[in-house]
């Protein structure tokens, strides 16, 4: 293949890395050294992930997260643009701003839709594997480009602006690669099958009713405390819909499915560890509770859990 | 006792202590509970961390979404829905929601996204119509609208992307049936994920109204006291 998701984090390395320099000399920054080091072993874990030795990766990991727990991690200067300047800039460019902005979601779709078969030669032109991710890199590599062309900026200047915005997500940034590491550690120590367990002890197993709420419920439970739907269908499906609904009570496994796989996108909106959706955002809008958008979120996934359980076991007795 | 890892996540969440910081030492807990090695541990770190760089890739759209915020991006958004009359915070929400769970119901999950989309235009333009209509907003009001708009993002993606066949989490459901041996069909799955899929239009779309309308008192008050 020509492009390759190596490729795409070649380019996250590259901006990461570049940035930590200007940290490193940001001397309004109390901790540059710290904070540049931060992002500096972050871009290094982007751009050499795949050649260093898992162990080191590690290693590097924890030193990161070191400097988040001993404060090392500061916010500098960022010179930005004065309102007086951005009003004299915009007056000139006016409409065409959107330009590069719309860019990247067409773009990408172009990409994903178009581009996903088409083969130079004998390799695929996109990463098959990774079509979305890899279309997400190429159109925003393309949007830079024009960005810089109209605005007349330096490849510089985009580093140092996305210097600013980075540091204002912080560690936020690693968060959901670590919480997705700790998925991986909870499924290898058998987290999984101990919450079914639990679950399986608690719920009476002769109503179809409390199974009913108890899967869902459990979906979203689960799905909080994994941060993660895709990591709570398997172990609840197979702990409670499996041999109760499905086996005992003849649920169609379709509804169960949909349902079951909703419940728990309810969970994703009221957890911290869905830190991607919740904690990121957060970070990337500069709101003061990073559990702010959870907040937001609570009152329409309780709603929609209370609907996918009355949904559930509706379609179940007009079934039966 | 494999338990330990998550009542830290749980203890560690209530009593705020850094998130990165309570991951970690969630990790580190549970698998040495588990009898892992050290060694063993910090290689999944590793491993894990490697893997899953995928959820870096919004980094990716920062350079350019920096350069446009520098040259006013973010007020040209703003002013744009100022100028529009029937423009409220909670129908350009709306529009939003409608517009991010239709295209990821017909398979277009990355229309949208809050690096790329929320950041630079939909809260701007929330933000911006609110203001036009209240003048300055006060920063917790600010900070709602925001909070609000990552929201949208996040719940229209959610519940259209299972309306379509193809994505993920239809193949995986599809993918663990078959290893148990039980009948299912993709199709019959993303027709199920239909109703909650509008449920969550149709309630979502209620509380957007309902921000409009609590935003409207909020500054009628205000503005009311303002006159005594």
């Amino acid at each position: 293949m020509w492009l390759s998701i190596e490729a795409v984090y070649i380019f996250l390395g590259i901006v990461v890395v570049l940035g930590s320099l200007w940290t490193f000399a940001d001397r309004q920054n109390p901790k540059r050294f710290t904070s540049g080091l931060f992002y500096f072993l972050y871009g290094v874990t982007l751009l050499f992930g795949s050649i260093i030795p898992p162990f080191y990766t590690g290693v590097l990991v924890l030193i990161m997260v070191a400097i988040v727990g001993t404060g090392g991690l500061k916010l500098g200067s960022y010179q930005e643009a004065t309102p007086e300047e951005r009003r004299q800039h915009r007056d000139r460019l006016k409409h065409r701003l959107f330009i590069p902005a719309l860019l990247i979601p067409v773009l990408t779709v172009i990409g994903v839709t178009w581009l996903k078969n088409v083969k130079v030669g004998n390799a695929f032109l996109f990463d098959p594997k990774n079509v979305t991710l890899v279309s997400l890199g190429l159109a925003t590599f393309v949007a830079l480009l024009v960005s810089m062309a109209m605005t007349r900026t330096t490849p510089f200047m985009a580093v140092k602006e996305s210097r600013r915005l980075l540091e204002s997500i912080g560690w936020a940034a690693l968060l959901p690669q670590m919480l997705a590491t700790l998925g991986t550690i909870f499924t290898t120590a058998g987290v999984g099958t101990a919450v079914s367990n639990l679950v399986g002890n608690i719920i009476p197993t002769h109503s179809l009713f409390w199974i009913v709420v108890a899967y869902c419920i459990g979906m979203a439970l689960f799905t909080m405390i994994m941060g993660n739907a895709f990591a709570a269908f398997p172990v609840m499906t197979a702990g409670i819909a499996v041999p109760l609904l499905i086996k005992q009570f003849g649920v169609d496994a379709n509804h169960v499915a949909a349902l079951g796989m909703f419940s728990g996108y309810c969970g994703t909106l009221m957890t911290p560890m869905a830190a991607n959706f919740n904690i990121v955002p957060a970070a990337l809008l500069d709101l003061k509770d990073k559990n702010h958008v959870i907040r937001v979120q609570v009152p329409t996934a309780l709603i929609l859990l209370a609907f996918n359980i009355a949904a559930m076991y509706v379609v179940t007795l007009m079934d039966l | 006792m494999v338990l330990i890892g998550v009542l830290i996540v749980i203890i560690g969440f209530i009593v705020r202590i850094n998130p990165l910081l309570v991951v970690t030492a969630a990790g580190l807990a549970t698998g040495l509970l588990a009898h892992q090695s050290l060694y063993d541990i910090i290689e999944q770190f590793g491993t894990a961390f490697t893997t899953n760089r995928y959820m870096a890739v919004f980094i990716a759209t920062l350079p350019v979404i920096g350069i446009l915020e520098r040259f006013g991006l973010r007020e040209q958004a703003e002013s744009v829905v100022a100028k529009i009359k029937a423009a409220t915070t909670g129908r350009i929400l709306t529009a939003y929601l409608i517009i991010r769970e239709a295209a990821a119901a017909a398979g277009l999950t990355s229309i949208g996204g809050h690096a790329q989309m929320v950041r630079p235009l939909v809260a701007p333009m929330a933000e911006g119509a609110a203001e036009a209509k209240y003048g300055k907003l006060p920063d917790h009001v600010r900070d709602d609208i925001r909070a609000h708009s990552a929201a949208v993002d996040n719940i229209g993606l959610f519940f259209g992307e299972d309306v379509f066949i193809a994505i993920g989490a239809i193949l995986l459901m599809k993918g663990f049936f078959d290893q148990n041996g039980i009948p299912s069909d993709p199709l019959h799955m993303a027709l199920w994920a239909i109703p909650t899929a509008v449920a969550a239009l149709i309630v979502h779309s209620i509380r957007l109204h309902r921000l409009d309308r609590s935003l409207h008192k909020l500054f009628h008050r205000e503005n009311g006291k303002g006159r005594e």
